[in-house]
């Protein structure tokens, strides 16, 4: 097989389908998004779930039926999924169970930083972090294998740089894997307290055997040359690393970042004059280290939480290399913007000329409502958080001002609805305006329950917002065109005045959405 | 070694542009790597596109300050802004294309007059075409980001050859593109900056 140049999420898809993957389900958030889409392309099921916590549920019960699974996901979607993700852990898994999580370090399109290499530990769970696109493709095939031989779920961790680059790929060919027979087991798979302390203990147990696993297995790799620097690094970082220092320094690097391999990590250490730990967010393996042995660990005090690492910075602080650079001042700042003729923009539009209005938002393309000219938002928290705080909001405020909730259609689904349901039954007047653009914009266009497609393109039925809010106890549901102004902003007047809660449903399909249709229509042709 | 990063502004093609420099290195055996950005950034912010390869091993995909051999820029204001990626003496390959930001519409800051003219007295050498004229006689727009690619094979020293790149377009390209796109390209590499 000849190399191809695969993004890291093509790999981890090309990865999965080799080992002998049956079973997808995920939604959608950069950078994760291109793993569910490439793997739509085999002849696998695959399925966009309403959020993270059904997909992770999805791909558990599919597991336990006996078929290889995985579940992708951004870092914060993995909050979303954090109650299955635990309990996945005690139960274990039967066919193999895999759910990568993509960070987003330097926050390219994301809300926070957080680091999820912590979720590993706390849930006692096996993480596996790649560090090129030929890595993402090994380690996918390995993790299926680790999940049924330790009988437990495996999480790849990506981030943006390892998630969106391209490097050269060889695949080994599709594993013939067969599909495990499900039997029924009580201890195992129903976690009441009874049975979850039985599990409990397993997993303790487990963890000692992935971590004698860990010491020796090929995913680590120490490469010794001047042993003056030696660094401790994973993922991207080694790629920063050891373009920063070449063979003027040895490397441990690892692919298993939980558990660590202790002995592996003391050998290294003995053998170096100075060990530094190089990786991005937290100081997740330092910690570990330091805390083992009071040893001269050099790493976050000479670096930062914040942000990315480079190559340059690596360079200038370990070896105090200095670079110089050309550099023009003051020049304009290019902000990402909602495209000409946006349905958004108009409704925003319409919000703005409504004097006394508290917008909260949500995570789409719509938050970019929130820059200037527009300036339109009061709060961007997490998926669903416009419904929920617009009514902590409206049952704190001892003012006048009427509040609104502003969110799109797929992020309505994945988490607004239990929102609302809780506007209705603790009655609060606030007014949700769903901007149904028919699609998942911001991640480049994926279907949703609401758009009459599954991610494999065929038909389905699609949800129906209008009676779906009415179910849940709204009485005042309206729709309107986004591209007439004034029926829009009368609405928005009308149902702000109401003492109730109220929906406006703001349907226009996605600019982008339609051009890419004329576009795949005229290739047809 | 070659580094080159591509500049410019969501939707003007940098990772189609970035494919074929990847694809056309692939194919001649040598190690590649190329960082893309995708999500909130592609509407209508500044993307920045990295396309690094060689005979020998590439680490990072990323370049750092200081760390471009080439800046390939799809509009003045974008080469700008990355002009600092530029090692000192690399080469800036720039479309005069000018598009405004944000918040240049909105009054709120000033799109600089002389952008090329500032690049060269920052100390790069500085090749500017009007790709977008050439890409309109080739006979489609949309190929502004294939004329630009030419003019980068013709001037920067990759270690590729014209029919390097042609195989890779040829592979890439729908074949109802191909010719305006081989036209775009051959019209890039015997374009000349006065």
């Amino acid at each position: 097989m000849s190399a191809r140049l695969m993004l890291g999420n093509e790999a981890i898809a090309a990865g999965a389908y080799d080992a002998g993957v049956g079973f997808v389900s995920s939604y959608p958030g950069t950078p994760s998004t291109e793993i569910t889409e490439y793997i739509a392309e085999y002849d696998v099921y695959a399925e966009w779930a309403p959020n993270e916590k059904v997909a992770v549920e999805c791909a558990l019960g599919a597991s336990v039926a006996g078929v290889r699974a995985l579940a992708a996901m951004k870092h914060v979607g993995l909050n979303v999924a954090a109650d299955p993700l635990f309990t996945a852990s005690y139960t274990g898994v039967n066919g193999g169970l895999v759910i990568c999580v993509a960070d987003d370090p330097g926050m390219h399109s994301s809300q926070n930083e957080q680091d999820s290499r912590h979720y590993a530990r706390a849930s006692k769970i096996i993480m596996l972090e790649p560090s090129d696109s030929a890595e993402c493709y090994a380690f996918t095939k390995a993790a299926f294998d680790i999940s049924e031989r330790f009988d437990t779920p495996v999480i790849i961790r990506l981030t943006t740089r390892v998630a969106h680059s391209r490097s050269s790929v060889e695949t080994t060919g599709k594993s013939s894997v067969s599909r495990r027979e499900y039997t029924k087991n009580i201890g195992k798979y129903v976690m009441m307290p009874a049975m979850a302390r039985g599990r409990h203990k397993f997993i303790e147990q487990r963890g000692e055997s992935i971590v004698s696993f860990s010491e020796t297995s090929d995913l680590n790799n120490i490469e010794y040359n001047d042993k003056k620097i030696g660094v401790i690094t994973s993922g991207i970082c080694y790629q920063y690393a050891r373009e920063a220092l070449g063979d003027t320094a040895s490397y441990l690097k690892l692919g298993i970042v939980w558990p660590l391999a202790d002995k592996l990590i003391n050998e290294f250490i003995d053998n170096v004059e100075q060990c530094w730990v190089l990786e991005e967010l937290d100081p997740f393996i330092e910690q570990y280290v330091r805390a083992g042995r009071i040893s001269d660990i050099r790493g976050k005090n000479m670096f930062t939480m914040l942000g990315e690492y480079s190559a340059r910075m690596i360079k200038s602080v370990v070896l105090g290399a200095e670079n110089k650079f050309l550099a023009l001042d003051n020049l304009p700042v290019r902000p990402p913007a909602l495209c000409n003729g946006c349905p958004h923009t108009k409704v925003f539009e319409a919000l703005k000329s409504i004097d006394g209005l508290i917008i909260t938002g949500d995570i789409g393309c719509y938050t970019l409502g929130a820059l200037p000219p527009l300036s339109m938002l009061d709060t961007c928290v997490c998926m669903g958080a416009s419904v929920s705080m617009a009514h902590g909001m409206l049952k704190a405020q001892t003012g006048e001002s009427k509040i609104v909730s502003v969110l799109g259609d797929s992020t309505f689904i994945h988490s607004g609805i239990t929102g609302l349901i809780n506007m209705v039954y603790n009655k609060s007047p606030g007014t949700v305006l769903i901007l149904d653009n028919s699609t998942t914009g911001m991640t480049g266009h994926q279907d949703n329950p609401a758009t009459g497609l599954t991610l494999k393109g065929e038909p389905t039925w699609p949800l129906n917002l209008e009676k779906l809010c009415e179910a849940v106890g709204v009485r005042r549901v309206v729709t309107v065109d986004p591209y007439n102004a004034e029926e829009i902003r009368a609405a928005i007047l009308n149902e702000t005045a109401a003492n109730e809660p109220s929906v406006v449903i703001c349907r226009r399909p996605c600019v982008l959405l339609k051009a890419k249709q004329n576009r795949s229509k005229s290739h047809q042709a | 070694m070659i580094s080159i990063l591509i500049a410019g502004v969501g939707g003007q093609g940098t990772l189609l542009a970035s494919k074929i420099l990847g694809v056309a290195a692939l194919n001649k055996g040598m190690d590649v790597k190329v960082s893309e950005v995708h999500g909130m950034s592609q509407r209508g912010g500044s993307v920045v596109t990295y396309v690094r390869f060689g005979k020998e091993k590439i680490w990072s995909p990323i370049i750092d300050e200081g760390g471009a051999d080439v800046l390939l820029a799809f509009e003045e204001l974008e080469a700008a802004r990355s002009l600092t990626c530029l090692k000192p003496g690399g080469t800036v390959v720039v479309s005069t294309q000018r598009i405004n930001p944000a918040t240049v519409t909105i009054g709120v800051a000033v799109y600089p007059e002389n952008c090329v003219q500032m690049l060269r007295d920052a100390g790069a050498n500085v090749i500017a075409a009007d790709a977008m004229a050439l890409a309109k006689k080739a006979g489609n727009v949309r190929a502004v980001n294939i004329a630009l690619i030419g003019t980068l094979a013709a001037a920067c020293e990759t270690g590729l050859t014209r029919e390097d790149f042609e195989r890779a377009l040829t592979e890439l390209i729908p074949a109802q593109y191909l010719e305006v796109n081989l036209k775009a390209f051959e019209l890039g590499y015997n374009y000349k900056d006065q």
